[in-house]
């Protein structure tokens, strides 16, 4: 196993020039334990499971999988909002893994998150302007009059009215809350953006809206995005590059449009299959491969190939190694051990 | 139909303007136009103010101090002639109304300060248990347990032995001993606050965990507290009156709602106006408490905006 990780962070270390950020061997485990007061560990959720990838500068790289395969966990613990168990992540060359607590804070204010539930993620008792303003507060980046300005700059950048700086979340639709926490994530000027599935929670009207405004501000601001999501039509939309988590793992990772044309993984290949096509006449046609069972625990996840118990094309050879993730053809990373 | 359209435009512009400065200044506003928040505001600012005052008022009102005593009035009748008898008189002609007023002064003072070192107590324990959780909670959750255990009766009989009582040692032992219900009700409130995902959200963007615990987890704790505050006060003036009556609490002569409370209620058969002044002024004394703890509730939830 060590071997894989070796060899795949050797292919993806290859264009470290470029990269913003490095990821290698992450792997982030959530202990299982039984006992109150002599607590042992009994078993591992194993949410991620060494991982590799980098996101280059100035690119989107969307994510993408069923839930519980652990991709809002990897936006999490790349930003470090879980310590993870093993594995690298750089961001610009700085280790954040070793980090300590204040200057990982410091960090912060070039990496940002735009999470799912717009209900939840913002505080019912702050304003906006208290929302918005904290991350400017907290790195001392303005304050007073200037700060309130820089506050309702922001909201005029998200699309929303200036004067709402003295309302509560509450107030607000969906979409409105959403464009509050992007112009939160905003308010640093990061670099780098983990979008956690923004718009899965949203009216599919609204859905286009924000994607937009993602586009709009990453050509204005030079923003890098980690695009976490289950849809495969919206990803395809807005990614530069896709990797496919599956269980902990990612399974494949290329540019978009090879990644959509040609996917080697028969998970990948399974997951494109069930998208729809806007067109009856191709719709007929279309070939779905449905998939049998459900995805295993990753308390306890199969043998060698992960997906070898829901595979087709499946061999002995499958149950037994684990293949390994490499580069079957130029930036097209799978791990299969009959891609294609 | 286009002007009423204008019209409603400009007084939601006009409500969000209004609460400019944030949660403290909305809460104000909205406090100014709760009528009964507001007269349980007046009841208990007269209460303090005649407590405050009684030096005052007994000599140049009632012309009597709280100890002087004239047996051969012993059990009068409220009568307004003198005026010190407008309350009737006690078992040895003591004045009821200027034992009144400096008994608010003890039991006021002790409910106040009592309550404001449980609240201080409870919530920098119980928020820093509930958030920092491992092994500090774990020395926090044994110590309310045992504490909890121990019937608080038990306690205070221990410390009234060791010490002499009055009201400072009451004001400690009664701020010291009962925190353990709220750093409770705080530790299990931050336990599900720091789940969630606006306290994420803080991380992300930098906060520091001090700030994260007084900005994002403590305002959403407040207005519960402010009520368990008010119960609290209420509670202690109770507490007080029980203490008391063992001879644990306020000790003659020095008056105490309680203690005259619990004194009248032997001679309940001979002079029952006595049980019913101080038992009026706990029943006042509590229900505003209460009902200020309920309007400051209500005032701190943005969400109740606008529904008065």
């Amino acid at each position: 196993m060590a071997a894989a990780f070796e060899k795949a962070r050797s292919t993806a270390t290859a264009e470290s020039g470029k990269n913003l950020l490095q990821v290698g061997a992450l792997t982030m485990h959530f202990p299982l334990t039984q006992g109150i007061i002599f607590q042992r560990q009994v078993g591992a959720v194993r949410a991620v499971d060494g991982i590799d990838f980098f996101v280059e500068k100035g690119e989107t790289l969307g994510l993408v999988g069923e839930s519980g395969c652990g991709k809002s966990t990897t936006g999490r613990a790349i930003l470090q909002l879980y310590k993870p168990t093993a594995g690298s992540v750089r961001f610009e060359g700085t280790e954040l893994t070793t980090l300590g607590g204040e200057a990982m804070r410091r960090m912060r204010r070039k990496m940002q998150m735009i999470f799912q539930d717009p209900y939840a993620s913002l505080n019912p008792r702050m304003t906006v302007g208290n929302i918005i303003g904290e991350p400017i507060e907290v790195h001392h980046l303005a304050r007073g009059k200037a700060k309130t300005e820089r506050v309702q700059e922001l909201l005029r950048i998200v699309g929303l009215n200036p004067y709402f700086t003295n309302r509560y979340p509450h107030e607000f639709s969906g979409g409105q809350r959403q464009r509050i926490g992007v112009a939160r994530a905003l308010a640093v000027e990061p670099e780098f953006i983990v979008a956690d599935e923004p718009i899965s929670a949203l009216d599919v009207s609204i859905q286009a809206q924000i994607i937009n405004l993602l586009e709009e501000l990453q050509s204005k601001f030079q923003l890098t995005y980690l695009f976490i999501a289950h849809d495969l039509s919206v990803v395809r939309h807005i990614s530069d590059r896709v990797a496919v988590m599956y269980l902990g793992k990612i399974v494949e990772l290329s540019d978009r449009q090879e990644l959509y044309e040609r996917p080697l993984h028969p998970y990948t290949q399974a997951l494109l299959s069930a998208v729809p096509i806007p067109d009856p006449a191709i719709e007929q046609k279309r070939k779905r491969i449905i998939l049998t069972g459900d995805v295993p625990s990753p308390v306890n996840p199969p043998t060698g190939c992960r997906f070898h118990t829901r595979c087709w094309k499946a061999q002995p050879i499958c149950s037994e190694a684990d293949p390994e993730f490499i580069e079957q053809s130029p930036r097209h990373w799978a791990a299969c051990h009959f891609p294609g | 139909m286009a002007s009423a359209a204008a019209e409603s435009l400009v007084a939601g512009v006009r409500g969000s303007r209004r609460a400019s400065a944030g949660l403290w200044s909305d809460a104000w506003w909205r406090i100014r136009h709760d009528r009964v928040t507001i007269a349980a505001f007046v009841v208990l600012a007269v209460l303090v103010v005649l407590a405050l005052a009684a030096d005052v008022l007994a000599d140049h009102v009632f012309h009597m101090k709280f100890e002087d005593q004239e047996l051969l009035k012993a059990y009068a009748k409220p009568t307004l002639d003198p005026l010190a008898y407008m309350l009737g008189a006690d078992e040895i002609g003591r004045s009821q109304v200027v034992r009144l007023l400096y008994g608010g002064r003890v039991s006021l003072a002790v409910a106040f300060l009592a309550s404001l070192i449980n609240m201080t107590v409870g919530i920098a324990i119980g928020l820093s248990a509930g958030y920092y959780r491992g092994v500090w909670d774990d020395i926090v959750t044994w110590s309310v347990t045992t504490l909890n255990s121990i019937p608080t009766l038990y306690l205070l009989l221990i410390f009234a032995g060791l010490f002499t009582p009055g009201p400072p040692v009451l004001i400690a032992v009664l701020g010291f001993l009962i925190w353990t219900g709220i750093a409770n009700f705080v530790r299990g409130q931050t336990f599900a606050l720091r789940e969630r995902e606006f306290v994420t959200a803080a991380r992300t963007v930098g906060a520091s965990q001090a700030r994260i615990m007084i900005r994002h987890i403590l305002p959403n704790i407040l207005p519960l507290i402010f009520v368990l505050a008010a119960i609290d006060a209420g509670g202690i003036i109770l507490i007080e009156s029980a203490l008391s009556y063992l001879g644990l609490g306020i000790t003659p002569p020095t008056p105490s709602w309680g203690n005259m409370l619990t004194n009248a209620a032997s001679y309940f058969v001979r002079a029952w106006w006595l049980v019913v002044s101080p038992g009026v002024m706990i029943f006042l004394t509590v229900l505003s408490l209460y009902l200020i703890g309920d309007g400051l509730r209500d005032a701190l939830d943005p969400r109740l905006r606008g529904s008065r």
